[in-house]
Order: C-alpha cells, then structure tokens, then sequence
C-alpha cells in the first residue's frame, strides 16, 4: 500500500504543478494581455483612479503642474481626483488624464512613473503590500520655469501662436506655451456628461486648442530656414563675406516662374551683388534661392535633415515614423524633402531654400536650430523631464542630457551667431533688441497664400532668437515664436515686427532672473 | 506488525514544540491578513481588531490544547496549517462582504470557523482511537448514503443555484454530502481493510479484476451518478467517486481499478452531459469565456476571475485594493481569484503550497500507519481535501470546467468548514494513536 500512497503523492505534486503553472501563465506571461482586454476596462479605471498617482512638478520642485487629491466624496468609486491648478497654463505639458478619453501629454508618456507601475517601482510596491499602505505613484520633474511659462503666455496676449524656449546647454524646455490651451481639469474629473461636453467643446474649437502649436503642428517656416541654407553654405566653405550677384527677382531655372524678395523689394538698393551676410540681415529670397541653387538639393537636403528636419518624400507624405529627435512627447519634428525630391526640378531647389515649398517646422524645431548655433554646434535633444522620485523622495530614475548630433561646426556656429547678430542689431530684428544684451535673432514671414500670387491672406510671423550672444559668452536661453494669421496686423505683419517682441520679453524675463 | 513502543518524552516534546511556533505564525499571519485588509479597504485599522483578535487567537490555542491533552504525539503541522487557511479566508472574506456592505455575512463565517473548531476538539475528545470507527462499517457506511441523498427527499431538500444540495431542518440549514462523505471514506476503509486482499487476489480474464469483486466498484459509481442526476452536483459526484477508485487502488495494489475508475468516470461524465444541460454549458463556458459575445454574458464570472487573476500580477494589489467584487459569488467559489488579485501570484502560491503541506502530511500519515484501516482513513480524508482544491482551483484557473466545490477551509460555506476541521481531526487523531509508528522526526 505504502507504493501507492507515494504514488499518490506524486499524482498531487503534478496536479499542484499545473495549477502552479497556469497560475504563472495568467498572473505573469500573460497578465498584461490578460488584463488589458476590453472587457476588464471597469477594473482597470477603478486601479488605476485607488492609486494616488504622483505629481508633476516644475522645475521649481514646488509648482504643481499635476496631482492627485482624495476624493471628497467617500462613496465614489474613484478615489482620487486628478486636479490642474494651472489650467491651461500647462495643459498642452500634462495632458490630460480621463476616464473616457484616456491619457496624453506627460500624464501619457509618463504613466508608469506617475502611476507607480514601471519596474523601478517593484522593490517599494512590494514593501507597501507588506506594510499594507496603499501604493503611491512616483513624482515627475520637469523643465519649466513657471515664472517664464506665465511670460510666455502673457507676452503672446490674445494672439494665436506659440512660444519654445530652451537652455541650449542641456536642451532643457524652459517654457512651452501655445495659445489657445486648453485646461485639462474638466476632462479629468466630473460626471461623464460634463467630461464629454468639455470635449466636444474643445474639438469642435477651429483653433484645436488639444493640439500644440509649439511641437505638434507644422508650418510653413519662411525665411527662418534661411538659417539651415546659411548653414549650408558655410559648411560648404562659402563664408559670410562672400558676393553673390543681386539681380532684382530671380528667373527660376526649368520654368517661367520667379522668385522675389518679401515685398517685391530690391535687397541692397543700387549694388549689383550682396554679401551672404548682408542678405541674411535683409532677408532676401532673391539671394538665398539663388544660394540653394548652388548648394543643390543634395547639399540642402543633408544640412536640413542634420538640423532634425525629417526626410519627406512629397507629394506622398511619407512621414517619419519617429520624430528624428527624441523627446517624451510624442511631437512632430520639422519636415524638408529627400533631395531625390528635387531630381529635374531645379526651381523648387530655391523655393525650399527660403523655406517655402514642401517645407515644414515648429516652434520647437525653430528653437533647436538656434540652440545648436548658440551651443557652439553641439544639439541636445529637448529634455523636459528630468527626474522621477518615489513617494519617500528617492530618485528612481534620472533624465541625463542627451547629444542629438552636430548639424554645424563651431566655426560655422560663429559665424551664423554673428550674421544673427547683425539681424537683431540692424536688420529685420530689431524690435529684439534689449539694451545691455546683445541678442542673436532671425526673423521669417510665411504666407498662407499657397501658390496663389498677391493675396491678401495675413502671413505666419517667426522668429527666433538666443542671448547672451556675445563673444566669449554662453548663451543660456534659446526662444522660437510664431504667431499665426499676422496677430494683430493682419497682412501688415512681418516676424520682426510681431513674433521679435514676444521673443524679446521672454529673453528679458529669462536673462532678469 | 506490532506498535513500536515510542521513546516518547524527546520526540513529542519537540513536536510540541515546532507546532506550537508554527501556530504562533499562523495566528500572526492570520491577524497581519486581517488588519491588511482594513488598511486597504478603509486606510484604517479595522475597529473590532482587538475582539476578533482575542477570539480568533483564543479559539486557535483551545485547538492546540485539546491536541495537547487528547493527542499528545500527533502531527506537529496540521493543525497550524488549516488555522492560517481558516485565518486567511476569514480576513478576506471580511474584506469582500465590507465592501458589499454585508460585515453580518463574514462574522457568521467567523461564528462558523468556532463551531468548526468546536467539533475539531469534540472529535478529538470522543473518538480516542480511530480504531473505534472500524467497528461500524455498515452502520457508517448506511448514514453516510443517507446524508448524500438526504436533499432528494421531498420538503426537506431544496436548490440553490441549480444543485440541490441543502436540507433545511426549519432551524438550520446545511450541506449533508459534506458529512456525508466523511462517513463513505470510513466505510469504505473499514471495507476494505477487511477485504483487500481478498479483492487484490482475484484475477479475472485480461487481468482485470472478477465480475463479482466488482460489487462496490459500481455500487459507487451508482451512488456519484445518482447524486450527479438527482443532486445535480458535478462537484461533489465527481470527488465522491475519485476518493473511492483512489481507496480501492490503494488498498488493492491493483493498477487495473485505476483503469476501470476512469473508463466509468468517462461513461459517468457522457451520461451527465447528455442528461443535465447545465453541464455542457459549463464546457462551453469553459472554452469560451472569453469570447466577445460571453464575457458579459454567460462568461462573465469566469472571465472576471480570469481578469482578477491577471490584475494581480506577481504581488498582487494588496488585500482590499484590487477590485475582486466584480467576480459573482467571489466568496464561495472564486475566492481563490480574489487572493489572486490582491496577493498576486506569489499569494495564490503560497495558498496552494500550504495545501500541498496539508496533503503530504496526510499522506504521510498514511504511511506512518501500521494498520491497513488507519493507513486507508488517512489517505481516503486526505484525498477529499486534495481533490477538492484541485477540482475548484483547476476550475478557477480554467484548466477544467468550472464544478462549484468550496475551498476548503477558505472560502465561504459553513458546513464545509466544519466538515474539514472534522476531517482534520480525524487525521491528527490517526497520527496519535498506538499503530502509529514515527520512524524520523517530524
């Protein structure tokens, strides 16, 4: 008998040993496909509102951009509520964080911190079972400087658009503002119907306020390219002092079609050739398409691509499936054709060299640009989270810096600061002037027209900027602003006379301390 | 064969010992549970703790001295293991019965876990050796059909959920198979003790046993099939009639009763599906839980249990922060999914590992007996209790279909909880006694 006892015996391990088996397959291999299915929605929306998720602070380490407090009504089924107390000072940041329409912004990319679920958490979400407290998410810091993001928003006024400032020396995002906001309070907590009222009112809203202007949409940049085709040419050893001729327009090669300087103006009135830098300081298309012709699309295209523009391949649109640089959020990275896009089509050479055409950017794209110049030629990816702490205030997880590439050299990164030097000081950028600073900015006016010739439609105004820009100094701010539809001059509107003053209040701001 | 005179004093005082540490951790283990669960349901120490934990730990150490003054020498591990299983589902049935506002529901469970140990310590205290219970085979054998059957008679059995299975007597309601198959694993080992080797001799053509030998081989499988037709309760049918074909194997040697067992546990099984449409929708269920046009319909518990399963992960959410109270019926039959939810793989580990402790003592027992009788109760009660966590765990964990059995000792159900300390009591009694021989320390 006793055989068979033992026998028995090992008939129960077996039997233990498939239930432990498939307890490992539904609780480990395949508890996340388990558990994400549809039709465990209910469960996972009440985990996930019994968890107090974490904070989102601002640079500051005080100034709450997101948290949880408890619900003050204890019968609910979500224990926390999701509270926004800048509202739409940083809803494009945060993002929001709904029950029926789910997570964006940092609520998003930083779910697993914020929700205390990524794996850094394990060691101390196991304590908590143990101790029995409730698990806490994890504490996100970001970049921004709240006294600059209220600037930012206060320097754009009732203007539709969107400001970008970064430290050029880190690619930390100092403010990030575009107006209009939205607040993401009332889509995060409330009654279903007011979380679906607040939504349709924002998407039914023509100026899209859930979308960024600043790292989301894409615009046409103007002459703000001009700083990738000077780029271009000084990479290609054709320094700054070098003349190039000055004809009135342009005759575009392979077509009866022009290129003409903003305005229909003659760039240097009376001589028959201009310097690079001259034309730069002007801003003439007549010039620089004529510049981009001699790059050639090869030349170009690299120069764009290296500055994080991503290869497009029009008119198909072939998007880059990642932006080229990375960020936490997920953005749009600028966008300039692959130069087999220009094989036998000499005329839209010149065009995409003044930033028209099939060209696209952002403010964030801009402000790279200008932090790789002011850094000496060295690009840092954008960088708006820093740390991540655990509820006890131990870091778990830290955000280094991080090197994008060197698009320029750092004799080409001189001279390009001293051409925008020049743009601030006596050219098209002077309303960024700031006394006792010395400023280097580039100014751009985009049409809304498309192809159609002498419309009226108010353009795009841009600008960029960075300070201190002085010999032997270092830069410590790098800004992009573009203001939509001409702000208020309408078709009147240029980059310098509307974008160069909200670039010029937050550089002061930032530069006051 | 003869009892081995015991060199008594050194061995049982260290067992005495190593028991009276482990239920120290049990009681521990069992209050840190239930003081969990109010951390996490209300992020507050639950109010009664100090009454629950005055009773709770009372009760268990009464337990241990009646082992103590009845048992002197018994298993060391047993007892320690069914109050931590009794503990554990104690505090989490607390925590799902507060949540749905039904703390009465959860104290009649506690009222049910001192009757159980109330009837532990009877058994202990009467029965002084399980020989006593050899000598009323028939008897025993006769009370133990009578109460499996007892919810067939007309007024005094009624359903619940489809399975008639209780008897109410007016004053109180209960589950007789419970007990009932208590008294059939008596039987049947005082049965067969007396005839195995008359039963092991025979050898018919093909090396199955004689057409006559057969008698009790169908008698229980008569008596399962009439409890699964009547009764309706897959459950408890198919436990009935596994314990035996395991006891008749045991007690035979004879691998050829294993065979027949299954092949007429398939004819069973056949019978039942074509008979009882609940059963095949139980397979379907059991297949398509998951499916779209299921999972909020007739798929729904499994599917919930499954998700809670899933939810927790490796450590779970902690006791009273998952949401197991989507799960229907979670304190009866899903409660395993509700440790899975809240205490993660690693809990639902640890539950099965103590019952697989509680199975290997019993079966150890098993062995340490000298006597064919005790080696045959030990094994038969051992085998109630491993089958039963098997058949409701594999059900929850959709590794068979679902057949509504109580785990014992942890999920809600007063007459099993009784039926199992009663159970265990016997066991220990069968560690005790004269014929029981320890040949290493415990």
């Amino acid at each position: 008998m006793d055989r068979q006892i033992r026998r028995l015996g090992f008939a129960f391990v077996a039997l233990f040993a498939l239930l432990f088996a498939q307890v490992a397959y539904i609780q480990v291999f395949a508890a996340n496909r388990i558990a994400d299915e549809p039709a465990n929605a209910a469960r996972q929306i009440r985990a996930e509102y019994s968890v107090e998720r974490g904070q989102i602070l601002a640079a500051d380490e005080r100034t709450v951009l997101a948290e949880s407090i408890k619900n003050p009504d204890p019968n609910s089924v979500y224990r926390f509520l999701r509270k926004y107390p800048g509202r739409e000072l940083y809803g494009q940041l945060t993002g929001y964080y709904s029950r029926i329409y789910g997570l964006s912004g940092l609520e998003d990319a930083m779910n697993p911190y914020l929700s205390g679920t990524a794996p850094e958490f394990t060691a101390q979400n196991l304590t908590d079972i143990l101790l029995g407290r409730p698990k806490v998410g994890g504490t996100v810091l970001t970049t921004i400087v709240p006294s600059l993001q209220r600037v930012a928003r206060a320097a754009l006024g009732s203007h539709q658009g969107a400001v970008v400032a970064l430290d050029p020396g880190s690619g930390d995002v100092l403010a990030m503002y575009s107006n209009p906001g939205y607040d993401p309070n009332p889509l995060s907590t409330g009654t279903d119907q007011q979380i679906n009222s607040a939504w349709n009112a924002l998407i039914s809203d023509p100026q899209r306020p859930l979308v960024s202007k600043a790292f989301q949409e894409l615009y046409l940049p103007g002459s703000t390219f001009k700083l990738v085709t000077a780029s271009a040419a000084l990479e290609n050893g054709w320094g700054p002092d070098k003349a190039w001729p000055n004809p009135h327009v342009l005759d575009l090669p392979q077509s009866s079609s022009t290129l003409q300087n903003f305005g229909n103006e003659i760039c240097h009135v009376g001589t028959t050739t201009v310097t690079m830098a001259q034309a730069f300081e002007q801003s003439c298309n007549v010039t620089f398409g004529l510049i981009g012709l001699h790059l050639g699309a090869e030349r170009l295209s690299a120069q764009a691509h290296r500055y994080g523009f991503c290869p497009i391949l029009p008119p198909n649109q072939v998007t880059c499936a990642e932006p080229t640089i990375p960020f936490i959020l997920p953005w749009n990275s600028g966008r300039f054709p692959e130069s087999s896009y220009f094989n036998e089509n000499l005329p839209k050479v010149a065009l995409s060299a003044v930033g028209l055409d099939n060209d696209k950017q952002n403010p964030l794209q801009l402000a790279l640009e200008s932090a790789a110049i002011a850094n000496g030629g060295l690009l840092y990816a954008p960088r708006l989270v820093t740390e991540v702490r655990d509820s006890a205030g131990r870091t778990i997880k830290l955000f280094d810096k991080q090197e994008y590439g060197r698009p320029i050299t750092p004799h080409t990164a001189d001279q390009m600061r001293q051409m925008m030097i020049n743009v601030v000081t006596s050219g098209t950028g002077t309303a960024a002037q700031i006394p006792g600073t010395i400023v280097a900015g580039k100014t751009g006016t985009a049409t809304n027209c498309g192809p159609v010739p002498n419309c009226n439609v108010p353009p795009n105004a841009w600008f960029t900027a960075f300070a201190p820009a002085g010999s032997g100094q270092t830069p410590t701010i790098a800004v992009a602003v573009i203001v939509l539809d001409g702000g208020d001059l309408g078709s009147e509107a240029t980059g310098g006379r509307v974008a160069a003053p909200i670039a010029k209040q937050v550089l002061q701001a930032y530069l006051k301390g | 064969m003869s009892a081995v005179a015991v060199p008594a004093g050194a061995a049982q005082t260290r067992r005495a010992r190593t028991g009276f540490g482990l239920l120290i951790l049990a009681v521990a283990g069992s209050l840190l549970a239930y003081v969990l669960q109010g951390l996490g349901l209300h992020g507050e120490v639950p109010r009664n703790l100090a009454v629950y934990g005055v009773v709770f730990t009372g009760a268990s150490l009464g337990g241990w001295l009646v082992i103590r003054y009845a048992a002197r020498s018994a298993d060391p591990a047993l007892y320690p293991v069914a109050v931590l299983l009794g503990g554990l589902g104690l505090a989490m049935l607390y925590r799902l019965m507060d949540e749905r506002g039904r703390v009465d529901i959860a104290q009649n469970q506690a009222i049910w876990l001192l009757i159980g140990l109330a009837c532990f310590a009877l058994t202990l205290l009467v029965v002084r050796d399980i020989r006593q219970l050899d000598a009323f085979t028939y008897t025993i054998g006769l009370a133990g059909i009578v109460l499996l059957l007892l919810p067939i008679v007309p007024g005094l059995g009624y359903e619940i959920n489809g399975a008639r299975l209780w008897v109410n007597f007016g004053f109180l309601q209960f589950q007789p198979a419970e007990f009932g198959r208590v008294l059939i694993v008596i039987f049947l080992a005082s049965y067969l003790s007396q005839r195995r080797e008359l039963l092991a001799a025979g050898v018919g053509r093909f090396g199955l046993p004689r057409v006559k030998d057969l008698g009790p081989l169908l008698l229980a499988w008569g008596t399962s099939l009439a409890v699964l037709l009547l009764e309706r309760d897959v459950g408890a049918s198919l436990l009935l009639f596994g314990v035996f074909v395991v006891m008749v194997w045991i007690a035979t040697g004879r691998s050829s009763y294993l065979l027949l067992g299954i092949v007429l546990f398939a004819i069973g099984a056949y019978i039942g599906w074509l008979a009882l449409p609940h059963i095949q929708e139980r397979v379907v269920i059991w297949f398509h839980a998951l499916d779209p046009k299921n999972v909020n319909g007739i798929g729904y518990q499994l599917a919930q249990g499954w998700f809670a399963f899933a939810s927790g992960g490796t450590v779970g959410t902690g006791l009273g922060l998952g949401s197991p109270t989507f799960i229907p019926y979670v304190g009866s039959d899903f409660i395993l999914a509700a440790f899975g939810e809240e205490l993660g793989m690693l809990g639902v580990a640890g539950i099965l590992l103590l019952y697989l402790v509680l199975i290997g003592r019993g079966l150890r027992i098993g062995v340490e007996r000298q006597d064919s009788f005790g080696k045959l109760l030990a094994v038969g009660l051992t085998t109630v209790i491993g089958l039963q966590v098997f058949t409701i765990a594999a059900g929850v964990l959709r590794l068979i279909p679902l057949t509504g059995v109580p785990l014992p000792l942890v999920s809600y159900g007063g007459t099993s909880r009784v039926a199992t300390f009663v159970i265990l009591a016997l066991l220990i009694r069968a560690s005790a006694g004269a014929w029981y021989r320890e040949r290493k320390g415990p």
